[in-house]
C-alpha cells in the first residue's frame, strides 16, 4: 500500500516537473477574440485618436528604426541587429496574415512586450528590448497594436536569427531569462509628482534609454541598479555617456528647457546630438509633445549625479596638433575652440570633447556627419569626414591637442586607440 | 555646406581628385536622386552613407538645388592618353552606341554635347576617369542602382570592360565646350537605337522636363 502510493506520489511529481518545464518553457498563448468597433461617427472618430495614439507611442519606443531596413518597408522588419552572440534580425510587424502579425491578437501583442514571448509561447531574444517594454502599461501596449495592425500589410518574410551556438537554443533563452529578467509593472512613486513619474515611465519604459546608456556583464545584461550609468553600446563603436555624472551626459545642471529643446530637436545651447542618439532623436523624440519631453526632462534631471571630477591625466599641448587645427578645424570651430553658436559646437569647455572615454570624439573625425534634420533644426550644419585625410596618428595628434588647450584638461589620445576603433568598423 | 566641399572641393568643384566627382552645376534632380540613393541604401559609399543618414529629404532638395545653381569654370580636363584608332572606336561609342546590342549612344540621353538634360541626367566631362570607370564597375556588378528602370545597369552590363575603359578614358579628357550648362530640350532621336526608358528620369521619353 504504502509502496503503491509512494509510486503515485513520484508519478505524480515528475508529471507536475514534466508540466512545470513544458509551461515555463512554451507557454503557448490563449487566443482570445478581439471586440472590433462598431461603425457610429463617434465610433469611427474615437478610433482615428486612439491610432493616433498608437503612432505617438511608436514614435516614443521608436520602434521603426529597428523594425525597418533602411531604404525598406516602414516596420516591414529584416534589419540586422549585431550582438556579441550572433545577429538577430528584427520581425515584421505590419498586419500581413503569414509574416507579420495579421493572426495576433492584442493579448499576443502584449505579452511580447511584457514578458519577451512570441505568440506561440516561444522566448524572444532581448535584443528586442523587454526588458525596459515590460513597463509599458497593457493599455498603451494595445494602442499600439490598432496602430501596427492599421499599416499596410507588407508580404516580407522574416529572415532567421543567425546566433552561434549555444546562444541560439530556447533553453539558454530560458536560462538568461531566469538570471537576468523578471516581468515587471510601472508603479508609480508617490514619493514624486505626476510629471516626474511620467518622465520616469517614458524613460523606463517605452523609451528604453537604459537598454544603450547602461554597461552590460558578458552575458549581454543589464544590472538595473546601474541603469543610465554609461555603456558602449556593444558591436559599435559608440559610447553612450553616463547620465549620472557631469563630467559625462548628467542634466542635473542642466536647465529642463535646454533638456527638451535637445530631445526635442537635436540642438540645445552648446550640445548637439551625435551618431545613434541623433537617430532617436529624428525617429523618435522629436515627435513628442512638450508636455511629455519637460516629464523626461524633469525625471533625467533628478537622476542622483556624481559631479565633476577630472578624470585621467592632463595631456601636453602638441605643437603637431596645433598645426593640424588650423589647417583643418580652425575655419568652423575657432581659433580658441569657441565655435559658433548654433552651427558649429565649441570645443573649450566642451563636456563630450573632455570625457575620459574618446570612442565618439574618434567617430567624429573620421566620419564627420550632421546633427539630424528635425522639425525644429531642419538644416542642420555639418563637418565633413576626415579618415581618408588624417591617419591615426594625426588624428591623434588633434585630437590630444584640442583635449589640452584653451583651458581644456583632459588626456591625451593615443595612436593605438586611434586605429583600433578604426579597426572595429561595423558601419 | 563646408561638410560636402572638404571633399567635393571649394564650391562643390572637386579639382585634380581622383575620385570625389564634381557636383557644382550639376542638375538639381540628379543630385537629389544621388543624395537620397546613398542615404537609402540605393548607391553604396560609406562615408556619404554616413553623413546622410540623419537628413530630411526636404533638406536633401535644398542641398542639391544649391549646388546645382553654382555657375562655376572648369579646370582642364585630363590630357588624352588614347591612339587614334582608340579614340576612333571610343568616339564611335559615345555618338552612336552600338545597335546589335541595343546600346543607346551616350549623346541620346546625356545631351548633344554631353553637358546633360536637366534635371534629372548629368553631364559626362569634366568628371575624373576613375569615377567614371567606378560607376560602370557599380552599375555592372549591382553595387549601384537607380529607380526601375534602370537604363544605365542595362548599358553598363551590356558593354565590355575594355569599352568602358576606352569611353572613360575619353570623356575625361575632352576639353569642355563654352555652354557647359545641362541642355533642357533633347534633339529627336536620331540613331538606330531608341532612346531607353529610365525611372530616374522619365521626362527622357518626352526629350524635355
Amino acid at each position: 500500500m504504502k509502496r503503491r502510493f509512494g509510486l503515485w506520489m513520484l508519478a505524480t511529481v515528475v508529471v507536475a516537473l514534466g508540466l512545470g518545464a513544458w509551461w515555463f518553457l512554451f507557454d503557448p498563448s490563449p487566443s482570445i477574440s478581439e471586440a472590433g468597433p462598431t461603425d457610429s461617427v463617434a465610433a469611427l472618430v474615437e478610433r482615428g485618436a486612439y491610432l493616433e495614439r498608437g503612432a505617438y507611442l511608436a514614435r516614443a519606443g521608436n520602434c521603426m528604426a529597428c523594425h525597418t531596413t533602411q531604404g525598406g518597408e516602414p516596420y516591414a522588419g529584416g534589419r540586422a541587429i549585431e550582438t556579441p552572440f550572433g545577429t538577430v534580425y528584427s520581425s515584421n510587424l505590419t498586419p500581413d496574415r503569414v509574416n507579420g502579425i495579421g493572426n495576433w491578437t492584442s493579448v499576443d501583442f502584449w505579452r511580447a512586450l511584457h514578458e519577451g514571448r512570441a505568440p506561440d509561447g516561444r522566448l524572444l531574444y532581448p535584443a528586442f528590448p523587454y526588458t525596459s517594454f515590460t513597463q509599458v502599461s497593457q493599455s498603451d501596449a494595445d494602442a499600439l497594436f490598432a496602430y501596427l495592425r492599421s499599416l499596410p500589410a507588407v508580404a516580407q518574410a522574416n529572415r532567421p536569427h543567425a546566433m552561434r551556438w549555444p546562444y541560439d537554443s530556447q533553453l539558454a533563452l530560458a536560462a538568461w531569462r531566469t538570471l537576468y529578467f523578471k516581468p515587471t509593472v510601472f508603479q508609480n512613486d508617490p514619493a514624486h509628482d505626476a510629471q516626474w513619474n511620467r518622465g520616469a515611465y517614458l524613460v523606463r519604459g517605452l523609451g528604453h534609454c537604459s537598454a544603450c546608456h547602461t554597461s552590460r556583464n558578458l552575458l549581454g545584461a543589464i544590472d538595473e541598479r546601474l541603469a543610465l550609468a554609461g555603456g558602449t553600446i556593444p558591436m559599435s563603436n559608440w559610447y553612450a555617456p553616463s547620465l549620472l555624472k557631469a563630467a559625462e551626459a548628467g542634466l542635473g545642471q542642466w536647465e529642463v528647457a535646454d533638456i527638451v529643446r535637445l530631445l526635442g530637436t537635436g540642438q540645445a545651447s552648446n550640445a548637439s546630438v551625435a551618431g545613434p542618439m541623433a537617430e532617436v532623436v529624428l525617429h523618435g523624440t522629436q515627435y513628442l509633445t512638450q508636455e511629455d519631453l519637460r516629464a523626461m526632462a524633469v525625471y533625467l534631471k533628478g537622476l542622483p549625479q556624481e559631479s565633476a571630477q577630472r578624470d585621467g591625466g592632463v595631456a601636453a599641448p602638441s605643437a603637431i596638433g596645433a598645426g593640424i587645427y588650423d589647417d583643418q578645424c580652425a575655419q568652423c570651430h575657432g581659433q580658441q575652440g569657441e565655435g559658433v553658436p548654433g552651427a558649429y559646437p565649441a570645443l573649450a569647455g566642451n563636456r563630450a570633447v573632455l570625457m575620459r572615454n574618446t570612442t565618439n570624439l574618434v567617430q567624429m573625425v573620421l566620419h564627420g556627419g550632421f546633427a539630424p534634420a528635425t522639425r525644429g533644426n531642419p538644416r542642420p550644419f555639418g563637418m565633413p569626414p576626415y579618415q581618408l585625410v588624417l591617419d591615426d596618428k594625426a588624428v591623434a595628434a588633434v585630437l590630444t591637442h584640442v583635449r589640452a588647450s584653451w583651458g581644456n584638461q583632459a588626456g591625451a589620445v593615443s595612436e593605438l586607440e586611434v586605429s583600433r576603433y578604426r579597426a572595429r568598423e561595423t558601419r | 555646406m563646408r561638410a560636402c566641399t572638404g571633399c567635393h572641393g571649394e564650391n562643390g568643384r572637386a579639382e585634380g581628385n581622383v575620385y570625389f566627382p564634381r557636383i557644382a552645376g550639376k542638375p538639381a534632380g540628379y543630385l537629389y536622386n544621388q543624395l537620397r540613393n546613398f542615404r537609402d541604401g540605393r548607391r553604396n559609399y560609406a562615408l556619404m552613407t554616413g553623413m546622410l543618414a540623419l537628413l530630411s529629404d526636404g533638406y536633401l532638395q535644398e542641398i542639391a538645388t544649391h549646388f546645382s545653381g553654382l555657375d562655376l569654370p572648369y579646370s582642364p580636363s585630363a590630357p588624352m592618353t588614347l591612339t587614334a584608332a582608340q579614340q576612333t572606336q571610343a568616339h564611335t561609342l559615345v555618338q552612336q552606341g552600338d545597335a546589335s546590342r541595343q546600346i543607346a549612344a551616350c549623346t541620346e540621353c546625356h545631351g548633344p554635347a554631353l553637358t546633360g538634360f536637366a534635371p534629372h541626367v548629368p553631364g559626362l566631362l569634366g568628371l575624373p576617369r576613375d569615377y567614371i570607370n567606378a560607376q560602370m564597375g557599380a552599375w555592372k556588378t549591382g553595387q549601384r542602382h537607380a529607380r526601375a528602370p534602370d537604363c544605365m545597369a542595362d548599358i553598363a552590363k551590356a558593354l565590355r570592360t575594355d569599352e568602358v575603359a576606352l569611353i572613360s578614358s575619353w570623356l575625361s579628357s575632352q576639353a569642355l565646350p563654352r555652354d557647359t550648362h545641362a541642355v533642357t530640350r533633347l534633339p529627336a532621336p536620331t540613331g538606330a537605337t531608341k532612346r531607353p526608358v529610365c525611372g530616374s528620369a522619365p521626362e527622357l521619353a518626352q526629350g524635355r522636363p
